[in-house]
């Protein structure tokens, strides 16, 4: 809600002006009754038809300019609702790309997705509507009430007796309305997640034969939320017809009283006439404010969400650290280590209490007492099973997330005095299963960089992607569809590590960034990796010995714990896990 | 409001409106009673609201009466009679209007309830390919948005249109019967809408198709980058992307821009044909008046039939708007109800009972696209109790064998024989029902420990479940939770963690005895010690049950008593682990990597 005028309020000077014309225009509506009475009444019981042709010309030019002035205050609304969505969806999508790694798991992709395609746009209906809803009602409400009152003080105390009834109702109901549509939405939340859920466990549902049993299930989510939007549905139906009765109510005294005055010698009929047309007004006005109000707390909720999002503060980690000197006590000791672990601990989620496991036990770790260190130009392997937290490491290294638990150095600074940009550039990273978007093949490689034809093309041949990019007639203009759909497995983790390698980077992350490589390619691959970029400092993780066994330093991981670090030739000396992994892999060869 | 799914269509125009509309109508007839009664509910309540002005015009005529007789004049009874007549049809009409508000309020939301129900039950009939082609988001977002679209204007339009017609036909009546002449005096005002409306849609139409694909270009980019939201961070892209979005951002803000005043214009414009009308009143009136073939209080009742009378044509373009809409929702709702279903069983298929377990394919060949065939000629026998891993790189289409197996696809060429039968001549129910599967993305839902495991066999008992836990090792780890079996697991089961979800969809199959087993062994980031316990847990699984697994741990596929090495969604090689090191080809080389 407060976002709403919040966004408003920063074109104070654009609104004003609609507001102005609109209240404009609302003033000539106003007077085209006002005039059509003083015809009625003064000039046509006079029998001038001179008069008569005047006034009603007169009407013609009320009417145009009443279409003038709203036309041009509706074009500045559509014109600020523009503005403020282009500027509400651009901040919201900067800020997007720029949460931290908790903050974005904490919102959910999906949400993040729906916030930006369908909240921004209940939040830019709202705005337009506000802006003519907001002027229109009240003035023709104010308004109408104004003119009724200098017509006839008299009469007009029948509206001054129901005004603040209507208003209480309209404020009653929506103050009841919320908290149904609130309920409302949780069932919807029930439907769509019973749904979500059997549309993810479609496999089962059908192996297991319990579709008629997931229909059931569905079927009482349903039931249970059409009562409570019937429910709502009916609360919300009331104020309509109610202030229109009371209205009509109105008006028949109007009626009546008025009949009275005149037989009392005090007004014209034609004042009555002209109440009846500024009822009417009234009640257009009554109706414009219920519906301000229905539109606002749908849109509050939307904004709410966006709001969230917006108010999340991205640089809290990032923190004023960038101007710490490196220690100079451990920079000595350290100097040597490129990179250095200590002790680290990390959990995922571990700020949020709630999500703690219901069996009282604590999260668990995705991290244990991690400690490596690193010098420039040398090479690390990690190894280990399936989410025995190969890839939370790189998480951590690239200041994704904070340790839990003791600390991450980078030349001796801690990683969080660096200021995240610059020292997420200092890396060149391929993930799992990373992106490839809907660009051309040489748009995925730069990705935005900026970087030279030459750079893109020798990125390409030591990623071993020249030889099929060369193929294509397109070479590397050739469009990659929506994630890559028309790329093969192994052409999409090609590019990828292009793209990693493409800025001549520090630190070469590469996570499992050639399982879909036949063995030749990889090999040649990491050949030319070696050769042509010697200088940086590479982190590779694999599922096989066979790709880690020849850098310099080998991470063996299980379950979040180092179970043996040191070269190929060390571990297996040192390390049971790791000889066996390798017996097992290579054994039978030997 | 465009939903997630739908790229932002927001006016979007319908294809098929007609079938559309008569699909809708076919929802609406089953509770044709009701809406009968409605309309006729409407219909009075119109009425009384048209009959409303004519005794607030009598009354002010007889006071208009008194009034040239002077003060005092005023037959105050008369103008009391039909003040409350006129209270009379009011609130009558109004009351009327809230018992058809809510009436059809009630309609729109059971055809809503109607329409999500035989959605869900369409996509629990479905193929599991079309799942595997269509976002969870997407369907969602028929059932979430679209419907309530359709549902809105059932409740509203309907009535709407309803009261509008006869607003606009009593009123003109109304008018007639009042003067004719006046009629005359504001007749013109009602091509000039028309014309106006019809000109002025055409103009807008293009532009609001122009802004429907701006706002899907949009929603699309958003998409793609926050979904690869890791990466731009890794390359501190935010602000390249920040500019690539502002630009389409702009544009679609400017779409809008020029749909939206352009649409804006209606209003207004329509308004000022409708004061012109009122003008002409004044001055035909005037003029009438002069001539003394009008009264003062049949030019005051004439206005306020004039003003009834041009409300609903100012509105007529918002409803019309805003039916297509619905319509167009409501056309990828049947869209989706559409969708070819899951083929029926063979005529005569039979029940698979009291399987033995020993499974046969025979040249099968398979493609997900009919012209794409990803598995060629696969031969295969699995004696009962056998075991059969399936090997191969992340992404190679392991699944699309099991896929094959339980049906959910059925194999382009060749055949999968089950205990000496083509399976096809099974029923799809009793043949899956054969199978124990346990999936690498362990699914669970949102009830009770108790629900989750009993869930593929009905009307289990507690001893029957614990004993399918205690088998599964996860008994002493439920009997340690607050309600023990009666635990709620949440939603996405995030309460629970990696390894008991997968302990308790073991469990799960443990309950459901069968002769075959379907197993995806990938590790997940368990503690060491329950490890073990799944590992157990698998190993009691597959006893005597000939098993397909999607093989991770050496010891299984060494175990194995047949593997086949799967890369590109084919079949690449095929035999025992010793055969194929010997043959010193993909499989040879997934484990000999090393000798460069």
């Amino acid at each position: 809600m407060k976002l709403i005028f919040r966004s408003l309020g920063r074109c104070k000077r654009a609104v004003a002006i609609a507001i102005g014309l609109k209240f404009l225009g609302s003033v000539f509506e106003l007077l085209l009754p006002y005039i059509f009475e003083h015809i009625i009444d003064d000039v046509v019981p006079a029998e001038e038809l001179l008069r008569v042709v005047l006034w009603g010309l007169t009407m013609f030019a009320a009417a145009v300019l009443c279409r003038t002035f709203n036309v041009m205050a509706n074009r500045r609304a559509v014109d600020n609702a523009h503005r403020i969505s282009y500027q509400l969806r651009q901040a919201l999508f900067e800020k997007t790309v720029n949460l931290t790694g908790p903050q974005f798991d904490a919102v959910g992709l999906p949400s993040l997705i729906s916030r930006m395609t369908s909240d921004s746009y209940n939040v830019q209906t709202a705005v337009q509507q506000l802006q003519s809803l907001c002027v229109r009602a009240p003035i023709m409400l104010l308004g109408g009430v104004l003119v009724a009152m200098l017509m006839d003080l008299r009469l007009s105390l029948v509206l001054l007796v129901l005004l603040p009834v209507l208003i209480a109702v309209i404020l009653l109901i929506s103050s009841r309305g919320i908290p149904l549509y609130t309920k409302v939405q949780q069932r919807l939340d029930d439907v769509v997640r019973i749904m979500r859920e059997s549309i993810t466990g479609i496999r089962v549902v059908k192996a297991l034969s319990k579709e008629d049993y997931e229909k059931r299930r569905f079927g009482d989510a349903n039931g249970e939320m059409t009562k409570t939007d019937i429910r709502a549905a009916t609360v919300m139906a009331i104020p309509g017809p109610f202030m229109q009765l009371c209205l009509n109510a109105g008006l028949t005294l109007v009626v009546y009283l008025g009949a009275k005055r005149v037989d009392a010698g005090l007004i014209k009929p034609g004042v009555i006439l002209a109440f009846l047309t500024y009822f009417n007004m009234i009640t257009m006005g009554v109706m414009g404010l219920n519906r301000i109000f229905v539109s606002l707390s749908k849109a509050s909720a939307s904004a709410d969400r966006i709001d969230a999002v917006l108010q999340m503060n991205t640089e809290e980690a990032a923190g004023g650290g960038a101007h710490c000197a490196p220690l100079q006590g451990e920079a000595a000791g350290a100097a040597a280590d490129f990179i250095r672990f200590e002790h680290v601990d990390f959990s995922y989620g571990a700020d949020s209490a709630e999500q703690e496991g219901f069996a009282g036990e604590s999260r668990e770790k995705a991290l244990e007492d991690i400690s490596f260190t690193l010098r420039r130009g040398e090479s690390l392997g990690i190894i280990g099973p399936t989410g025995c937290g190969k890839t939370t490491v790189i998480n951590l290294l690239m200041h994704f997330y904070d340790p839990t638990a003791g600390r991450i150095l980078l030349e001796g600074r801690e990683l969080r005095s660096f200021d995240k940009d610059a020292l997420r550039k200092r890396f060149g990273v391929a993930f799992q299963n990373d992106m490839i978007f809907q660009d051309s093949l040489r748009g995925n490689v730069d990705f935005g960089r900026g970087l030279s034809e030459a750079e893109i093309r020798a990125a390409a041949e030591d990623a071993m992607a020249a030889e099929f990019i060369d193929r294509l007639p397109e070479g590397l203009d050739y469009a990659a569809s929506i994630k890559g759909a028309n790329l093969s497995g192994g052409q999409k983790q090609r590019i990828l590590v292009a793209r990693a390698l493409a800025a001549r980077p520090e630190i070469l992350v590469l996570d499992d960034s050639s399982s879909a490589l036949d063995y030749r390619t990889d090999a040649a691959m990491r050949r030319a990796i070696r050769e042509h970029h010697p200088d940086t400092t590479l982190i590779l993780i694999a599922q096989r010995v066979s790709s880690v066994m020849q850098l310099d330093k080998i991470l063996v991981m299980d379950n979040g714990r180092c179970i043996g670090l040191g070269s190929h030739r060390e571990l297996m000396a040192s390390c049971p896990a790791y000889k066996e992994i390798c017996e097992i892999q290579m054994g039978e060869l030997s | 409001m465009p939903g997630p799914g739908d790229r932002g269509g927001v006016k979007a125009k319908p294809k098929d409106a007609k079938g559309a509309l008569r699909r809708i109508g076919r929802y609406l007839l089953r509770y044709r009673a009701a809406v009968l009664v409605l309309l006729g509910c409407a219909l009075l309540s119109n009425l009384g609201n048209l009959l409303g002005p004519r005794f607030a015009g009598r009354a002010i005529g007889e006071a208009e009466a008194g009034f040239r007789q002077g003060p005092g004049h005023v037959d105050m009874d008369a103008v009391l009679r039909y003040a409350l007549l006129m209270l009379l049809a009011y609130v009558g009409s109004n009351i009327l209007s809230f018992l058809v508000h809510i009436g059809m309020a009630r309609v729109g939301k059971r055809v809503a309830q109607n329409l999500r129900r035989d959605v869900f039950d369409k996509l629990m009939t479905l193929p599991v390919g079309y799942f595997d082609r269509n976002q969870a988001g997407d369907i969602i977002s028929r059932v979430s948005y679209d419907i309530d679209v359709v549902s809105t204007s059932l409740s509203t339009d309907v009535i709407q249109i309803l009261t509008s017609t006869i607003t606009v036909a009593g009123s003109f009546t109304m008018m007639c019967v009042i003067s004719p002449p006046l009629v005359l005096c504001m007749l013109f005002t009602i091509p000039v809408s028309i014309l106006f409306t019809r000109h002025m849609s055409k103009k807008t139409r293009p532009l609001y198709a122009k802004r429907s694909r701006a706002y899907g270009e949009m929603n699309g980019f958003a998409e793609e980058m926050f979904t690869g939201q890791k990466t731009i961070l890794a390359y501190a892209q935010e602000e390249e992307m920040s500019r690539r979005f502002s630009g389409i951002n702009r544009r679609a803000a400017e779409a809008f821009r020029d749909a939206a005043s352009m649409g804006m214009t209606m209003g207004p414009t329509i308004g000022m044909i409708s004061n012109f009308g009122l003008a002409s009143i004044g001055l035909g009136g005037a003029v009438l008046y002069l001539y003394r073939i009008v009264g003062l209080a049949q030019i005051s009742s004439f206005v306020l039939y004039s003003r009834k009378f041009s409300g609903p044509i100012t509105e007529i373009s918002n409803i019309i708007n805003e039916i297509f809409s619905a319509l167009a929702a409501a056309e990828r709702v049947f869209h989706l109800l559409d969708q070819p279903e899951e083929a029926r069983d063979l005529y005569g298929a039979e029940e698979l009972k009291d399987c033995r377990g020993h499974v046969e394919a025979k040249d099968v060949s398979f493609g997900y696209v009919p012209e794409k065939t990803v598995l060629h000629d696969l031969n295969l026998e699995a004696r009962p109790g056998q075991t059969v891993a399936i090997v191969g790189p992340t992404g190679a289409g392991k699944t699309t064998i099991i896929n094959l197996l339980m049906r959910f696809y059925d194999p382009g060429d060749g055949k999968i024989l089950v205990d000496g039968r083509d399976h096809l001549e099974y029923t799809r129910r009793s043949l899956r029902r054969s199978y124990a599967m346990v999936l690498q993305d362990t699914w669970v839902f949102c009830g009770t420990i108790f629900d989750n495991i009993a869930y593929g066999k009905e009307n289990a008992t507690m001893e029957e479940v614990v004993a399918a836990a205690k088998a599964a090792r996860i008994h002493n780890y439920i009997m340690r939770l607050p309600q023990g079996y009666n635990t709620v697991v949440s939603e996405d089961g995030s309460n629970i963690s990696k390894g008991q979800k997968q302990l308790l969809t073991i469990a799960r199959a443990m309950l459901y005895d069968t002769s075959m087993l379907i197993l995806d062994e990938a590790t997940s980031n368990v503690d060491t010690n329950t490890e073990r316990q799944v590992q157990k847990a698998i190993r009691s699984l597959m006893k005597d049950k000939t098993c397909f697994v999607i093989a991770h741990r050496l010891s299984t596929i060494r175990n194995a008593d047949q593997i086949l090495v799967v890369n590109d969604g084919d079949v690449v090689e095929q035999g025992t682990h010793e055969s194929l090191m010997l043959q010193k080809g993909f499989y040879y080389r997934l484990y000999a990597s090393q000798f460069q």
